[in-house]
């Protein structure tokens, strides 16, 4: 009888320009929930995708029960008991939960689908490992927590013994956190491993009978849970220990930006806020509350059903974004990608983006490239831009290079209020804490700066105030400094309201 | 940077061999010696100055037609309705013609203008339905080209047909000699070459030139240019960076349909000097090929473009001179555009690995 | 009671006028629910439409002509699926040249087969099919038809296939993710819709014309996608969508002699089209990942 359930040997995986595993050696046991921790970009999930078969490795093997194994495809994978709840959730929305959980091993009678005998057998499963979602319903209308155990159930259908979580805990609240690693220490009970994927280090302590840890595409650690702490595991992720940044004391400023009544129902009920000169207002709130509206409304993107918006004193809620940047209303949007940047223009054609209609950009309609090609060199240089050149497509950057080409974009006109979503989502260590520096020194100098993140640690870091949203509703002001998470995370529930 | 041209043309021109040697092997089946009739195509239409002349010609409405593809491509548009732009833009300039009598000087240009205003407008209804609806603009402009053929037909057949006509295609009057745009075998003469008078190239191949450059400049020197761009690769981050997505697809409708429109120019006001029913005969879908092949740009285009005038001349010959059907070379137009197409996506993807391996 | 006849008259015309549409719609569907667009359609139907005449034209057996059919339609999409699916190119350029190429290869092969350009000769159509005891008389092909549509519906919201097949148009990573071959349904259900648009095109030419003429599809495999569009890409709603279609184009032939321009009559199907697009959007959403190559 085999010790470990799964283990790896010499996995090596290259992408073009990057060594995502080099050599990697794993072992899991069989019962346990083992940790995997590592910064964003240390190699993780692409081991993940290798032992679920999504991608082949360039090298190594794995054993899964003591025998080799080729896992060419999910499928075979699946075969041999072993399932994946992605990071982004693998499930099609329209879809009811059911018709999600038995995709790909259905039951038949009669040639058609025997929803009877499905419910019935998921109704049993349920009850068994103490999870429950209402099947009938749509996933598309299923919060984000309800869709976690859908995918759960999908893995218990299936028979997984050996059930791998990618980073399961970023879209969830503190209760939610809570009661997932409930369904996992019961899980473990009833003899399935676990592969948890973080790089939250309180949970990984909480949750883990081992932990490994890994760092750029290696393996530079495997501890007892015994054996670990914080700082030691700190140490091992990024090599050398993190300090979170220090606000300096802040003094409320003047006011710049005013929200009145905004309504926009169903989704948002009499939004009121102000936002302050030198400081930064964190909104926090679960996805689907109407956070995503609230930041179009602002940006000019959506137009309020009632309310007003005052931009020192001035209406604004009727303007374009366009209008609104003139104004001096700066926006990190939630999705560089999709709505930041245009992947195939240029560094300089992005850094124009906006403005490329003003003087001295473009000139009775013609383009000024000298122009245009100046101020793009300015800000790759002052912001560090890792670009060969500023005619190179942003396609070919890093995502936090990526990234620093909007802020430099939205920071060189120097806005008096910024509104930043998820700026630092996907962006590994070093980039993260750049990006807050670049945050906290605007801060500095005067900059009003409404900042939304899911990632809470990031809210309760950077804010002097933080708003949170429950269901189109501010529910409460709250000062980080006074709170705590799972405080924070009652207000998010709905739970307490102020 | 020459690595990257030269993998760039690879592409177009392993897509053209390969169609070829397709069309070889139908001909070879058929019983027919490929090179034979691949050479009758040849020796009719570039081996010679007059089947030059002729190869220029037919290129002509397809630089028209391919930029006006080319242009909508940019803007993230598929413009398939460039059929019925150059029916209506045709049949506008030809209106022109016939009811107006003023001098060169005002006529050509008046001529062209009406053109590209009517093909234009017939463009932007798509656009707008698009903007406005969000209806799908590849089934609405193919629609539209049907409406447009129908409409013409009418026209041509009611009140504008030519009294006592002799020819059974319908047709409109003779335009008046003020907006006729001239053939060129005159200027061709006075520098000692000798083109025939029986050779249709006319000027308007230097006006489609001409629209060549304007059609580079507008779309990389200018900011309408850029937002058309922009909006082409990403419609959410163009609205937030206050580009209105709206406007900008009915403004590139309204372009590339007067473009389209242009294409019906150079039959009526360089050729036939009237409006002849149904002559254009797929022109306005050959662009979408020319498009693909010069990868939407321009200089592409020109060389596109007269690829399939050569194309066009020699299926003529093919069809006089052997047994294999012209038709032949509409087939291997359509095996083009798919081996560009996968030429295309291949080197794309051969770029991106080399452009991050060098980063 | 003329009026009433008269009516019966107009509906059974609407739908023999709505076959052609129905069949290449519900390919649509199978497509598309794939996540696969396919504007070849119209190309499908042309190859089809010849496909039959040349099969029966050999074998004076309408049946054959059939089966040609489906099989000229079963290649054009087969290269669709190819292109589109296997090397990933944009599906409306892919259908595009396709396209293109039905129009040239029918022409190229009517010359070489027929003789002549313009059309081919005339054919034998299909024996009717007789109700018992009545003198009623209906075309085999549609009673095919309703049957393709009811086993249409059930295949594709009742059965795992139809199951597979939605998830790899809505959300083919999940699908991927679970052991679905995304490649094989796809290239399944492109080839589905090749199969039944060249049944449409087939009863073009065996039934409405009895002949093969140059083009004589006339947009219609793009009129049959907008009716799958408005019918939110279901088998029932596309019939009910084509069948609307099917009487614009009764309507339309009943119009002919009252002194209007045939050419405003023939717009008639096309402008309907056009208003069924505008109408319908907001309404229908397509599949998430329609027109959307996969790529691991």
């Amino acid at each position: 009888m085999a010790e470990y359930i799964l283990e790896t040997r010499g996995i090596t995986k290259h992408f073009p320009g990057v060594l995502a595993n080099d050599n990697v050696e794993i072992k899991i046991r069989q019962g346990e929930i083992h940790s995997i921790i590592g910064e964003n970009g240390a190699g993780k999930t692409t081991l993940m995708n290798i032992i679920y078969g999504l991608i082949r490795p360039d090298r190594g093997e794995i054993f899964y029960r003591g025998k080799k194994v080729e896992i060419s495809s999910p499928s075979i994978a699946i075969r041999l008991g072993i399932g994946m709840v992605h990071q982004h959730f693998m499930l099609v929305p329209p879809f009811t939960a059911w018709e999600n959980i038995i995709l790909g091993k259905e039951v038949i009678k009669n040639g058609v689908l025997d929803k009877d005998s499905v419910c019935s057998e998921l109704k049993r499963l349920m009850d068994s490992y103490g999870l429950s979602v209402p099947l009938e319903e749509r996933v598309e209308d299923l919060s984000v927590g309800i869709r976690q155990k859908v995918e759960l159930i999908k893995l218990l259908y299936r028979g997984a013994e050996l059930l791998i979580l990618d980073e399961p805990t970023a879209l969830l609240v503190p209760q939610e956190i809570e009661e997932l690693f409930e369904i996992l220490d019961n899980l473990k009970k009833q003899g399935k491993t676990v592969i948890f994927i973080s790089h939250k280090l309180k949970e990984v302590l909480r949750i883990s009978d081992r932990i490994t840890v890994m760092r750029r595409g290696k393996v530079v650690g495997e501890l007892e849970r015994e054996e670990a702490n914080e700082e030691t595991l700190a140490r091992l992720m990024i090599g050398k220990t993190l300090e979170s940044p220090q606000l300096e004391v802040y003094e409320r400023g003047e006011e710049v930006l005013r929200l009145e009544g905004i309504s926009l129902p169903p989704k948002l009920r009499n939004i009121n806020l102000s936002l302050y000169k030198g400081e930064i207002l964190g909104l926090a709130g679960i996805e689907g509350n109407g956070q995503k509206e609230l930041l179009e409304i602002i940006t000019g993107l959506l137009r309020p059903e009632k309310g007003r918006i005052f931009y020192k004193n001035r209406e604004v809620q009727h303007l374009d974004p366009k209008s609104l940047r003139e104004l001096g209303i700066g926006f990190i949007p939630e999705d560089r990608q999709t709505t930041g940047l245009i992947l195939d223009f240029t560094v300089a054609e992005n850094i124009i983006l906006g403005r490329h209609d003003k003087e001295p950009y473009s000139i009775r309609g013609k383009l000024n490239l000298p122009t245009i090609k100046k101020t793009a060199v300015d800000i790759v240089k002052d912001y560090d831009i890792r670009a060969s050149s500023v005619d190179k497509h942003v396609r070919f950057l890093s995502g936090g290079n990526q990234q620093k080409v909007i802020l430099g974009r939205e920071f060189y006109f120097e806005p008096e209020v910024l509104i930043a979503s998820q700026p630092t989502r996907g962006l590994d260590i070093g980039a993260t804490e750049m990006i807050h520096n670049l945050l906290l020194s605007a801060r500095r100098r005067g900059m009003a700066i409404l900042l939304y993140s899911s990632d809470l640690d990031e809210i309760m870091t950077l804010s002097d105030r933080v708003a949170v949203i429950y269901n189109g509703e501010i529910v409460g002001i709250l000062s980080p400094r006074e709170i705590d998470e799972a405080t924070l995370g009652l207000y998010m529930t709905g739970v307490r309201k102020d | 940077m020459i690595r990257r041209i030269l993998i760039s043309i690879l592409a177009p021109l392993l897509a053209v061999l390969l169609a070829f040697s397709v069309g070889a092997i139908v001909m070879y089946i058929l019983g027919e010696n490929p090179f034979y009739v691949y050479k009758i195509l040849l020796i009719n239409s570039v081996t010679n100055i007059n089947g030059w002349g002729y190869v220029l010609f037919n290129a002509t409405p397809l630089i028209f037609s391919g930029l006006a593809v080319a242009l909508a491509f940019k803007g993230g548009l598929f413009n398939i309705g460039v059929e019925g732009q150059l029916y209506i833009g045709a049949f506008a300039c030809a209106w022109f013609g016939i009811t107006f009598n003023v001098h060169p000087v005002i006529g050509i240009p008046i001529g062209l203008l009406f053109a590209m205003i009517f093909g234009g407008l017939w463009g932007v209804i798509a656009g707008y339905l698009k903007a406005r609806f969000g209806a799908h603009e590849v089934i609405i402009t193919i629609m539209l080209n049907f409406i447009a053929m129908a409409l013409t037909n009418y026209l041509v057949n009611n009140p504008f047909k030519e009294p006592g006509q002799i020819n059974p295609i319908p047709q409109t009057k003779e335009l008046f000699s003020g907006s006729i745009i001239p053939r060129v075998y005159p200027l061709f003469n006075k520098f000692g070459v000798s083109l025939s008078s029986s050779v249709p190239l006319n000027y308007t191949f230097f006006i489609a030139i001409v629209f060549c450059v304007i059609v580079w400049y507008f779309l990389e020197r200018t900011k309408w240019g850029y937002e058309i761009k922009a909006v082409g690769l990403n419609p959410k981050a163009s609205r937030y960076g206050g580009i209105n997505p709206s406007h900008i697809m009915i403004l590139v409708m309204f372009l590339s349909g007067a473009l389209g429109g242009l294409a019906g120019v150079n039959d009526v006001m360089g050729y036939r000097y009237r409006f002849l029913d149904g002559f254009s005969r797929g022109t306005g879908f050959t662009g979408i090929a020319v498009a693909l092949l010069g990868k939407n740009n321009p200089i592409g285009i020109v060389f596109a473009s007269i690829l399939f005038g050569i194309l066009d001349r020699g299926a003529l010959a093919m069809d006089v001179f052997t047994n294999t059907p012209r038709e032949l070379i509409r087939v291997i137009q359509a095996i083009i555009i798919i081996f560009v197409a996968i030429g295309n996506e291949f080197i794309f993807r051969l770029l991106q690995r080399l452009e991050r391996e060098s980063e | 009671m003329i009026g009433g006849i008269l009516s019966l008259e107009l509906l059974i015309s609407a739908l023999r006028m709505s076959v052609p549409l129905t069949f290449a719609s519900l390919g649509g569907v199978f497509s598309e629910r794939g996540g696969v667009v396919n504007i070849a359609l119209e190309g499908i139907m042309l190859v089809g439409a010849f496909g039959a005449v040349v099969g029966t034209y050999f074998t004076n057996n309408p049946w054959i002509g059939l089966l040609t059919a489906m099989s000229f339609g079963f290649l054009i999409a087969l290269i669709h699926a190819v292109v589109s699916i296997s090397f990933r190119i944009n599906q409306i350029i892919s259908g595009t040249a396709l396209n293109i190429m039905a129009t040239g290869l029918t022409t190229f092969l009517s010359r070489l087969i027929f003789k002549a350009a313009g059309s081919s000769p005339h054919i034998e159509g299909m024996v009717q099919w007789r109700f018992p005891g009545t003198n009623w008389q209906i075309s085999p092909l549609i009673v095919i038809m309703f049957a393709v549509i009811i086993i249409s519906q059930i295949v594709i919201f009742k059965t795992r296939y139809g199951l597979r097949l939605r998830a790899c148009g809505e959300n083919p990573y999940a699908a991927d993710s679970l052991g679905v071959n995304v490649i094989k349904m796809r290239y399944s259900g492109v080839l589905i819709s090749g199969v039944l648009g060249g049944l449409g095109g087939a009863f073009l030419s065996l039934e409405h014309a009895r002949v093969f003429v140059e083009g004589m599809t006339t947009g219609r495999g793009f009129i049959a996608l907008a009716g799958m569009i408005f019918g939110r890409w279901t088998p029932l709603g596309s019939f009910s969508a084509c069948f609307l279609f099917g009487l614009a184009e009764a309507l339309r032939m009943r119009l002919e002699g009252f002194g209007i321009p045939t050419q405003f009559i023939q717009m008639i199907p096309y402008i309907v089209t056009m208003c069924v697009l505008v109408g319908v959007v907001g309404r229908a959403v397509a599949p998430a990942y329609d027109g959307i190559p996969f790529e691991k």
